[in-house]
C-alpha cells in the first residue's frame, strides 16, 4: 500500500477468511451481485423498494463508481456486500463466495463518520485492530502512517469533538484501511471535503487502489470524481435503484489532476450527466465537485 | 475562590476576565441572601414572631453542633450513616449495572423481569423501610438494604436507557468487521453508556444518604437519622438543625465528588449542566 507499511505477516493470516479468498478469487469477480432486489417495511405498513433487478460485477483490482439520485439505493447496495443488510432477493458474492454476514476482507467508510467520541482520532483508527485482534503496536504504527496519509498528523490525540466534519471523515477513512482489506467499500467518502482537499484525497485513493491492487466499489455524488477515479462508472437510476448504465472509463492511468482538460474526460461527464437526468429524481448530482 | 481572590494583595494587579467577574459577582449574591436570610430568622425568632420550640435561634446551633463534635458522638454516627449509604450504593450499583446489562442485550431476560420492574418501579420503595427492618434486623443491615433498594433504579434504568440509545451507525462499525457480540458491547454500547450510568449514579448516591437515613427513623440505635429522631423526641431543636447542617455538608460533598468523577471519567462529553 504504497509508502506505507504492510501489517506483518502473522497479524495478516489472523484476519480469517482474508488469505484463503485472495488465492480463490484468481482474476474473476471480487463482487458479484445478480438479481439483486431489497424492500424495506415502512412504519406506514407499505413496504417501499429500494432496489430492484440489481446486477454487476466488479473484478479483482477494478475501481467501480455508483452515482444516482438521492435515494435511489446506493448506501442499500453497499450495506448488503458488506453484509449488514440481510432479507434481499438475488444472490451476491464476494470473492467468490456467497455473502452470510460482514467479512474482514472488506473495509467500509460509512456515509457518515462513525467516530467513537470517547476515542481519540488514533485509537478510533486503530480499533480494527482491537475487533480483529491485530498487534496494538504495528496497529499504531500504521494508523500513525495513515493518519498522515489523509493529512491528520499531528491530530492523533484529539477527540473526533474537536475535528471539523471533513478531518472526521478522513479519519473515518484511515480507520477503513488500518486492516488492509482488499475491498474499499465508500460511501460518498469525501462528501463534507471541500474541493482542494477532496482533489487531493482523490488523487491519493487513486494512488492507495493502484500500488495496493484493491478493489474499490465508491458511491459518489460527483460524476467529476467517478470519472477521474474509476474504471468504470454504474448509472442508477431513481428508486427503485436499477443500473441504467456501465460506463467503461478508458482514459490512461495513472491519472492526475490534468486530465479533466482531456476531452473524453468532459464528453464522459457529459454523457452520465445526460443519462441522470432523463432518470430524473433529485438532481443531487452534481458535474463538478 | 473569592477569598483568594481579594486576599492576595499582589501589587501587579490581575485583571479578571469577564467570566471571573461574573463568578465573583454571583457568589457575592449568593452571599448576601443567605445572610439576609439568616439575619431574618433570627430576628423573627428573637423578637417572638415565631416560637424558638418550632425554630431555634440560629446563633443557638454552632454551639449544640460543638457539644456534638466534642462528645464524638457526630463523628460516630456519622460514619456509621455513610458505611450504610456507601454499602447500600455499592450494592446497588452490583445489580444495577449487572442486571441493567442482561435487560438491554437480552431480549428474553427483557421480557421476562420488565414486568416485576415496572411494578415495583411504580411503587414507593420507602414503604418498604419497616418490612425490610423486620427481614434484616435492627442493626446496619436493614439500613443497608433500604439504601440499596432505592438506589437501585436510577442506576438500573439510566444502564438500560444507556445501553439501547446506540447510535447503529457506530455499531456498523464494528458489525461490518464481523465483531461479536462481546466486542460490540465492550467497545461501542458500555462507554456510549457512559454519560446515562452516570447520570444514575449520582442520583443513586443521594438516593442511598436518603435510604440509610429513613432506615434509621425507622429504628436504630446509632446513625444521623438516629440523632435526628432522639434531638427531635427532646425537643432538642438546634440539635435537629446541628444535624441538618452536618447533611446539608456531606450531600455536597458527594456532589462534588461525583462531578470531580465524571469530569475524570466522562471528559469527551460535553456536561449536562
Ligand atoms: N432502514 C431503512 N428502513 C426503511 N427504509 C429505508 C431504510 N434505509 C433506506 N431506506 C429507503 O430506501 C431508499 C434507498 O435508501 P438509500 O439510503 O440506499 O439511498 P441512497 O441512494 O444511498 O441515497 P443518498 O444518495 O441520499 O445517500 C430510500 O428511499 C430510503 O427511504
Ligand atoms: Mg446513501
Amino acid at each position: 500500500m504504497g509508502k506505507l507499511q504492510r501489517l506483518p505477516d502473522r497479524h495478516r493470516t489472523s484476519l480469517a477468511g482474508g488469505a484463503t479468498l485472495a488465492s480463490s478469487a484468481s482474476p474473476a469477480a471480487a463482487i458479484t451481485v445478480r438479481g439483486l432486489g431489497k424492500a424495506y417495511a415502512t412504519s406506514a405498513g407499505e413496504p417501499i423498494q429500494a432496489v430492484s433487478q440489481v446486477s454487476f460485477d466488479v473484478a479483482v483490482g477494478e475501481f467501480v463508481s455508483i452515482v444516482g439520485p438521492s435515494g435511489c439505493g446506493k448506501t442499500t447496495v453497499l450495506r448488503i456486500l458488506a453484509g449488514l443488510v440481510d432479507g434481499y432477493v438475488g444472490s451476491v458474492s464476494i470473492g467468490g463466495r456467497v455473502v452470510h454476514g460482514p467479512t474482514p476482507d472488506i473495509g467500509v467508510v460509512f456515509q457518515d463518520a462513525n467516530l467513537m467520541p470517547w476515542r481519540t482520532v488514533l485509537a478510533n483508527v486503530t480499533l480494527p485492530g482491537q475487533v480483529l485482534r491485530l498487534e496494538p503496536k504495528a496497529c499504531r504504527q500504521r494508523a500513525r502512517e495513515l493518519l498522515a496519509l489523509v493529512g491528520l498528523a499531528g491530530f492523533e490525540a484529539k477527540l473526533p469533538g474537536e475535528l471539523s466534519g471533513g478531518m472526521r471523515q478522513r479519519a473515518a477513512i484511515a480507520r477503513a484501511l488500518l486492516h488492509d482489506p482488499r475491498i474499499l467499500l465508500m460511501d460518498e467518502p469525501f462528501g463534507a471535503l471541500d474541493a482542494m482537499t477532496r482533489d487531493a484525497m482523490n488523487v491519493e485513493l487513486a494512488r492507495i487502489a493502484s500500488q495496493a491492487g484493491k478493489t474499490v466499489f465508491l458511491i459518489t455524488h460527483s460524476i467529476a470524481e467517478s470519472v477521474f477515479l474509476s474504471d468504470r462508472v454504474l448509472v442508477m437510476s431513481s428508486r427503485p435503484g436499477r443500473i441504467l448504465a456501465e460506463i467503461e472509463i478508458d482514459l490512461p492511468r495513472p491519472r492526475n489532476l490534468d486530465v479533466v482538460a482531456d476531452s473524453r474526460f468532459a464528453n464522459t461527464v457529459l454523457h452520465i450527466r445526460r443519462l441522470l437526468e432523463q432518470t430524473g429524481g433529485n438532481p443531487r448530482v452534481t458535474l463538478a465537485h | 475562590m473569592t477569598a483568594t481572590t481579594e486576599a492576595s494583595p499582589l501589587p501587579p494587579k490581575r485583571r479578571l476576565s469577564n467570566a471571573q467577574r461574573q463568578v465573583v459577582s454571583d457568589l457575592a449574591l449568593t452571599a448576601t441572601l443567605c445572610v439576609s436570610a439568616i439575619a431574618t430568622w433570627q430576628a423573627l425568632v428573637s423578637f417572638g414572631i415565631v416560637s424558638r420550640l418550632v425554630l431555634p435561634l440560629p446563633s443557638s446551633i454552632p454551639a449544640s453542633l460543638a457539644s456534638l463534635i466534642d462528645s464524638g458522638a457526630l463523628l460516630d454516627n456519622l460514619l456509621t450513616t455513610l458505611a450504610e449509604a456507601a454499602a447500600g450504593f455499592t450494592i446497588a450499583t452490583g445489580i444495577g449495572l449487572a442486571l441493567g446489562a442482561l435487560i438491554a442485550e437480552f431480549r428474553v431476560v427483557e421480557r421476562i423481569v420488565y414486568p416485576y420492574l415496572i411494578a415495583l418501579q411504580t411503587m414507593p420503595k420507602i414503604a418498604l423501610a419497616p418490612l425490610l427492618l423486620v427481614w434484616f434486623g435492627f442493626g446496619l443491615g436493614s439500613k443497608i438494604a433500604v439504601a440499596a433498594v432505592i438506589s437501585l433504579f436510577p442506576i438500573l434504568v439510566n444502564t438500560i436507557a444507556g445501553l439501547k440509545s446506540c447510535e447503529p451507525g457506530r455499531l456498523d462499525v464494528l458489525r461490518a468487521l464481523g465483531a461479536g457480540r462481546w466486542d460490540c458491547f465492550r467497545l461501542v454500547k458500555l462507554p456510549n453508556a457512559l454519560p446515562f450510568v452516570f447520570a444514575g449514579l449520582s442520583t443513586a448516591v443521594m438516593f442511598a444518604l436518603t435510604g440509610a437515613l429513613v432506615g434509621e427513623f425507622v429504628g436504630s440505635t446509632q446513625g444521623l437519622g438516629y440523632l435526628i429522631v432522639q434531638a427531635n423526641n427532646l425537643m432538642d431543636i438546634p440539635g435537629v438543625f446541628a444535624v441538618l447542617a452536618v447533611l446539608c455538608v456531606v450531600g455536597t460533598a458527594i456532589f462534588g465528588a461525583m462531578q470531580f468523577a465524571r469530569r475524570k471519567v466522562l471528559y469527551w462529553a460535553p456536561n449536562e449542566e
